[in-house]
């Protein structure tokens, strides 16, 4: 038999928002349902239940906490920020559009040592002239250049994609940097697609 | 033999239907798309377009048929309405059923029956809930044929019992859970109207609104790119992949919980099965 502990979720992240402040605070026996109906994962999968704080505050606010806990999220998400110590932000953008348009990665059949995938286009138009993208994100087309391709609007579209959380408490993208997911090296190659003038995602 | 063809040949006709409930169309455009929707309409009902027929026909025989160590068939089993009425039960799932002292959907409370009116050994079953090419599935087919017979009737989740209460809101606490590595709840992706994910559009299943009923009426569906009929558990499995965890348990609580939820949003909709799915 194999053990799942995910003791006690809820209150491993406890002290984030008391229930009593709280607009949907978890009801009883969220855990034990969680527990019961996740009983055949495999080994190291558990963790992936247990919230942090940010998830947490997020959940029992339906993504809409009031402004001292967006400032409690976004302050904890900036201080996770690490900017390369090149100072570089752009890598190579031919290597950044398979990463936009990869949704693989952390799924549960994929195989061991597949490299993980942004997947931008699933929520975000980002090249003008690929027409499957999804709209839960603005759209990236042109994103370069409308912002003349400044170094300044780089660094900011970096740690936007490192971790989404700094800027919008609860927005729907995922913290690509801050959780490990994409590395420091395909951030830089994803910026490069939106910032390189010679990316697809700038041609007219 | 219900040729896949003539489905495939829908599938811009199911489009237009989802994007139908996403957006108001205008204008001349709209009267073009109605034409399309009622085509879908026609072909949703008819046995030779939709071959989710072929399931609700296997259910019916499942359903009558007589097995298990008490040698009897389900039709003495009570999904809600009373024992063996079938009409209407669909519309009224997920409820509380004292005897077994919990809320169950539909696919739990087959599961029950089977194992206490029939006295089957439903580990097989369960592990065989999703049909694969060679391989159909009882609760498949079960859930096809009596989804089908309460067509036409409305949802409706009075809510009236505790139990269903709580339900509801660990349902309710699941569905904006963040969790995994992308920081997904299903909110995220069903949280709004209008939306989609690459092209294919995303119902709003955290409200009462006409994307979530137009969802809601119409599971089970056949799945044209999985040529079976699924029900909703099958669906849940595949959003969760995307969340980056691993799938529920088949027939679980938390599936029955988030089930419970999203008919709620799609209360007063009325039961449309099988339907078609892209
Ligand atoms: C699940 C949906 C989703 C995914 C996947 C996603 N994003 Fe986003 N993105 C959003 C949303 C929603 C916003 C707006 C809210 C915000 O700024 O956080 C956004 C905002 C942005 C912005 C800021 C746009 C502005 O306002 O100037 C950038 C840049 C961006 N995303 C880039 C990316 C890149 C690059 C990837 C892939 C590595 C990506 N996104 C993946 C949903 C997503
Ligand atoms: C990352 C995005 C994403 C997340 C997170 C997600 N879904 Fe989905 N969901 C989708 C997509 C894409 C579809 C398929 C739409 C289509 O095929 O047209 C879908 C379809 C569905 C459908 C069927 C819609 C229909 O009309 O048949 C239901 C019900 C559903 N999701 C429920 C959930 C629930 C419950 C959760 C959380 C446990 C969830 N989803 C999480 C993206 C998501």
């Amino acid at each position: 038999m194999k053990k799942f502990v995910i003791a006690s979720l809820v209150t491993l992240i406890a002290g984030a928002a008391s229930a009593q402040e709280v607009k949907h605070p978890d009801p009883a026996g969220l855990d034990e349902v969680i527990k019961s109906s996740f009983s055949k994962m495999p080994k190291g999968w558990e963790s992936r239940f247990v919230q942090d704080e940010t998830q947490h505050i997020c959940s029992v606010y339906h993504d809409n906490p009031p402004s001292a806990e967006m400032d409690k999220i976004q302050k904890a998400e900036t201080a996770k920020i690490k900017l390369p110590a090149d100072g570089k932000v752009i890598g190579d953008w031919k290597a950044g559009e398979k990463i936009a348009y990869s949704g693989k990665g952390g799924r549960i059949k994929d195989k061991p040592g597949t490299v993980n995938g942004g997947n931008c286009y699933a929520c975000h138009q980002i090249d003008p002239k690929e027409i499957t993208y999804g709209t839960l994100g603005p759209s990236l087309a042109g994103y370069g250049r409308i912002r003349n391709y400044s170094a300044e609007d780089a660094k900011t579209a970096f740690t936007k994609i490192y971790d989404s959380k700094a800027t919008v408490a609860c927005s729907a993208m995922p913290r690509f940097g801050a959780s490990g997911f994409l590395s420091e090296q395909q951030i830089k190659d994803v910026v490069a697609y939106l910032f390189d003038p010679a990316s697809p995602v700038n041609k007219k | 033999m219900r040729t896949k063809s003539i489905v495939i040949a829908t599938m811009a006709a199911f489009s237009l239907f989802a994007g139908m409930a996403a957006f108001t169309l205008k204008g001349s455009a709209a009267e073009n798309n109605e034409k399309e929707v009622e085509r879908y309409r026609q072909m949703l009902d008819d046995p030779f377009a939709n071959p989710g027929f072929l399931n609700v026909e296997r259910g019916e025989q499942l359903w009558h048929l007589k097995r298990g160590t008490k040698n009897v068939s389900l039709e003495s089993c009570d999904l809600g309405e009373g024992p063996g009425i079938l009409k209407g039960a669909y519309a009224h799932l997920p409820r509380y059923f004292a005897d077994a002292g919990k809320v169950m959907d539909l696919e739990q409370r087959l599961l029950w029956c089977m194992d206490k009116v029939q006295g089957l050994d439903i580990k097989p079953i369960m592990a065989k809930a999703f049909a694969k090419p060679g391989q159909t599935s009882d609760m498949e087919d079960l859930v096809a044929f009596i989804a089908n017979k309460s067509n036409g009737v409305k949802i409706s989740l009075p809510l009236s019992n505790p139990k269903e209460k709580e339900a509801y809101a660990i349902g309710e606490a699941l569905f904006f859970r963040r969790s995994s590595l992308m920081d997904f709840s299903c909110a995220t992706c069903h949280g709004q109207e209008g939306k989609r994910i690459r092209l294919q559009n995303l119902p709003d299943l955290a409200t009462p609104n006409p994307t979530a009923i137009a969802t809601m009426v119409s599971h089970p569906a056949y799945r044209a790119s999985e040529s079976e009929l699924r029900t909703m558990q099958n669906r849940l499995d595949g959003c969760y992949k995307q969340m980056r965890l691993p799938a529920p348990n088949y027939a679980s609580d938390a599936n029955t919980d988030l089930i419970l939820y999203m008919t709620k949003q799609a209360e007063g909709g009325a039961i449309h099965t099988p339907g078609m799915k892209r």
